[in-house]
Formats: structure tokens, sequence, C-alpha cells
């Protein structure tokens, strides 16, 4: 595989896998935020 | 990378020189963001105590009192693995670790699942207490070392965002469990076993996904552009150190106490934030209100972890701890004074900062002993300090509720019990403070002769 290949399939990867804990974690902390908004409220 | 090595070998899962490093962060986040489910085991507490009674509680049914051990026995075998396990760990690489974590954190579930259809309860601590808490000491430190070699530049940041999927997990944990226990629930039925079937299942794929994913850098990889500093810091070694050798240096034991302290000042608080916030506050702050509180404060717990961690690898570790102290002794003698003030922001405020340095704790001790002992052992010697987390976790809320007792029971109105709990608080800090500045570079003669390091 040729370096440029490579990086390309490195770039696919890290969005793969960025979005896979991302997702998770971003529901996870809105679901947090809209609870502690009563807080204020 | 060698195709004909065992498949959860180290040797597998060497990377290619041009291999991108920030593939590693996600897939220790894999593994974190499940095992920090445990800090949202608590959603479980009032579920299981009505699973005969089903609408509220039979006399055969679990106790809260029962029920409050299968989160310290996790704990404690959280630590104790974390203990043992380190050292193996370093032999044989992040994969096969994670994949034994995955094996144990899934299997604890299913194990309790079987627990809770049977009734007895001593199969469920035996599943999410004994072997749900090896998984979560097992993966707590199987990423550590392996970012810290990718991110020799960077070692704080990069333990920071691993650790701070610990904190975040709770997040996902809390309300995903709540969906789950509805939709298996029925008139006769609340759904826990299924609950935790359906978990087990999930955190098991979801840890084996990052066990797959992990790659360790090849032997004599840097980052491009990376100069190792030429002068040496004083602070920062680049020798080694064995994990049996520094259980001989007083530095292990001021780390382990500066640890300890820093999380039994922030545990003891986090563990009784609504009760506190509600009776500081009485008639302002709602239970609904006290407990988005709380949320706010897993909130800055999670972002601490990365925050400080990061911010330490500008100012040093050691000066990071300071923060820690020398902050936290200001913020916890200011909060009887919001209280009195009728500040809720600022007393919000107060406790934010003070979970942030929390996390930053857990997250900044890695890099602290990579600093003092070089990177060679350094999850071995992660795991035993962990230790000083399963001891803060008895320490803190006993002494915070035996603390607000003693007071209520002398006649001190409820508003007013915490104002002294929060000063023995800032005084364990004074004590962590004093660990910290008497920690020093470990004297030479602990250093590993260069013949006897590993390759």
């Amino acid at each position: 595989m040729s370096n440029e290949q490579e990086s390309g399939t490195h770039g696919v990867q890290l969005i793969v896998t960025w979005l896979l804990v991302g997702i998770p974690l971003l529901w996870g902390v809105l679901q947090t935020l809209q609870n502690a908004w009563k807080l204020f409220e | 990378m060698t195709s004909n090595a065992p498949f959860l070998s180290r040797e597998r899962i060497v990377a290619p020189m041009n291999y991108n490093r920030w593939l590693v962060p996600p897939a220790a986040l894999c593994v974190h963001l499940c095992i920090g489910q445990a800090y949202a085991f608590s959603v479980f507490n009032l579920p299981m105590t009505k699973l005969i009674g089903i609408s509220e509680s039979a006399p055969e049914d679990w106790t809260l009192t029962a029920l409050g051990w299968i989160f310290s026995i996790a704990i404690v075998f959280l630590g104790l693995s974390a203990a043992f396990a380190g050292s193996w760990l370093d032999r044989v690489g992040p994969r096969k670790a994670m994949f034994l974590a995955a094996a144990c954190f899934g299997g604890g579930f299913i194990i309790s699942a079987l627990g809770i259809w049977a009734h007895q309860l001593w199969v469920v601590y035996l599943g999410y207490g004994v072997l749900g808490g090896c998984g979560l000491g097992i993966g707590y430190i199987s990423p550590v070392k392996t970012l810290i070699t990718w991110f020799p530049d960077r070692p704080g940041m990069a333990t920071g965002m691993a650790i701070m999927g610990f904190g975040g997990g709770a997040f996902i944990a809390s309300p995903l469990s709540v969906f789950l226990m509805r939709h298996f629930s029925s008139e006769t039925h609340v759904g826990v076993a299924e609950t935790f079937v359906a978990l087990g299942v999930i955190y098991f794929i979801f840890m084996s996904i990052g066990a797959l994913i992990v790659r360790v850098p090849a032997a004599n990889w840097k980052p491009a552009g990376y100069v190792a500093p030429s002068a040496q810091k004083k602070m920062i070694t680049d020798q080694v150190v064995h994990v049996d050798e520094a259980l001989k240096t007083p530095q292990f034991y001021l780390l382990w106490w500066a640890l300890c302290l820093n999380v039994t000042a922030g545990i003891g608080v986090l563990g009784q934030a609504s009760a506190m916030s509600q009776e500081m506050f009485q008639g302002r702050i709602t239970p609904v209100a006290a407990a988005g509180f709380v949320g706010l404060l897993s909130l800055f717990n999670m972002l601490g972890r990365f925050f400080w961690a990061s911010t330490s690898d500008i100012i040093g570790r050691k000066n990071t701890y300071y923060c820690f102290f020398l902050l936290g002794i200001v913020l916890y003698a200011l909060v009887p004074s919001t209280a009195h003030m009728g500040s809720i922001g600022l007393f919000v405020a107060c406790y934010a900062i003070i979970l942030s340095m929390y996390g930053g704790g857990f997250s900044t001790i890695p890099a602290y002993l990579r600093d003092i002992f070089g990177v060679q052992f350094v999850g071995a010697i992660h795991g035993r300090l962990l230790t000083a987390w399963s001891a803060a976790g008895v320490l803190g809320p006993v002494l915070v509720n035996y603390i607000r007792q003693y007071q209520i029971d002398h006649g001190v109105a409820k508003a007013d019990a915490y104002t002294v709990t929060m000063y023995i608080m800032a005084g364990l800090l004074f004590i962590g403070f004093l660990c910290n500045l008497a920690v020093k570079a470990v004297n030479e003669r602990h250093y590993l002769k260069l013949q006897n390091q590993p390759a």
C-alpha cells in the first residue's frame, strides 16, 4: 500500500473511531445538561 | 506487524512507523467509557429493592444497605486487580488486557443477571462485585502505558483523554440503564436482570472493539518532529525504576497519600452533594434541581480529567497537584460562606472547580508516575497506586457522614452541619499539599541498571 493510500485509510479510520466514542459521549453529556438546567430554572 | 504472532499478543499489534497515533485514544475510550458505568450503578439500587414486591419493597426483597455492598466490593476489587495485574499487563500488552477486562466486566453483568433471576444476592456480589470489579481495575490501567508511549510529548493530555472517558461513562450508562429497565419492565417484572444481560453484551462488544483497534508503537518510534529534551528536567527522569523498587521509595507513598487525600475530599462531598445542596439551601434547591446539580458536578469531574492533565504537560505535574491542594483549601473553606451569603451560583461554582480537581487528580497521576519512575513499569506502578482510590472510597464517605451526624447529634442545624466537614476536608488537603511538597526526584540507587532493563 502506498503512503498516500495508507494516510487516506488512516483518515477514514480516524473519523470512524472518533465518531464511535464521540457520539455516545455527546449524547450522554446532552442528557446530563438537560437535567442540570433544572438547577437554574 | 508480525502477522503469525498470537492474536492477543503484543507482537501482533505493533504499529507501522507511519501509523497515525490519534487512532489509539479512541481504543482507550472504548474501554473507559464502558467501565465508567460504575459511577452510575446507583440507578439500579431502588429497582433492585423491588424485585419481588414490584411496586414497593416486599419483606423478602433486598435492602439498600445490602445492595450498597455491590459497589463497595467492585471498588475494592478494582484496586486489588489493578495492583496485581499491573506487572502482567506490562508483559502481555494492552490487547490481551483489554479483552480480559471486557470478558470480566461483561461477564460480571451476566452472572449478576443470573443472581437476580435466582434472587441470590451473593451471586450478584460475585458477578458485578468481584468479576466486574476485576474488569474495572484491569480495564482502567490497560491503556495508560500505551498512551504514554504514543504521546511522549503530551503524556498528561493522552492519559487525561482516556481517564476522562471513565468520568463520562456514567453519562451514557445512567440514561441507557433507565431506558433499558423501562423497556424490559412489565406489571409483574422490574426488568433489571434483562437490562444486566443487555448491558453485559453491549459492554463486552464495545470494549472488545477497543481491544481490536489498540496498537503499540514500534521500538524506535517517535512522533514526527519530536526531540527528547536535551537538558533533563530535575523532576522528569529518563531512567527506569522497577515496580518492586518503586515500592521502596518514599516518592511512591507520598504520591499514594497525595492521591488518597485528594480523592477522599472529592468523593466525600460527591456522595453527599444532593443532600448537602438541599440542606444548605433549604426550600431553594428542590430534589429535582439537586439531581441536576449532581449531574453538573459529574460533568466537571469529567472535563477536569482532560483539562488538568493537559495543563500538567505545560506547568508540570507537581505544580498541578499544588493547584489541587491550594485552590482546594480555599474553595472548601469558602463553601460554608456561600451558603451564608445565599449565593447558589457561587456555591455551584466552588463545587464545580473542586470536582474538576477531583477528576484531575486521577488523570494527572499516571504522567506524574512516569516522570518520577520512568515509562517502563508505569502501568504496574499505577496499578499499585490505585489502592489509594479504594482506601479513599471508604474514608471519604465515612468521614463526611460521621462528622455530619456528630454535628446534628450535638444540636447543630442541618444547614450548618457541613461547615466543620468542609474545614476538615481543607485540612486533609493541607496534608496532601505537604506530601506533594516532599516529592523529590528518586535517588539514583533505585534506578534499574542498564543491563537489567527489559528489551
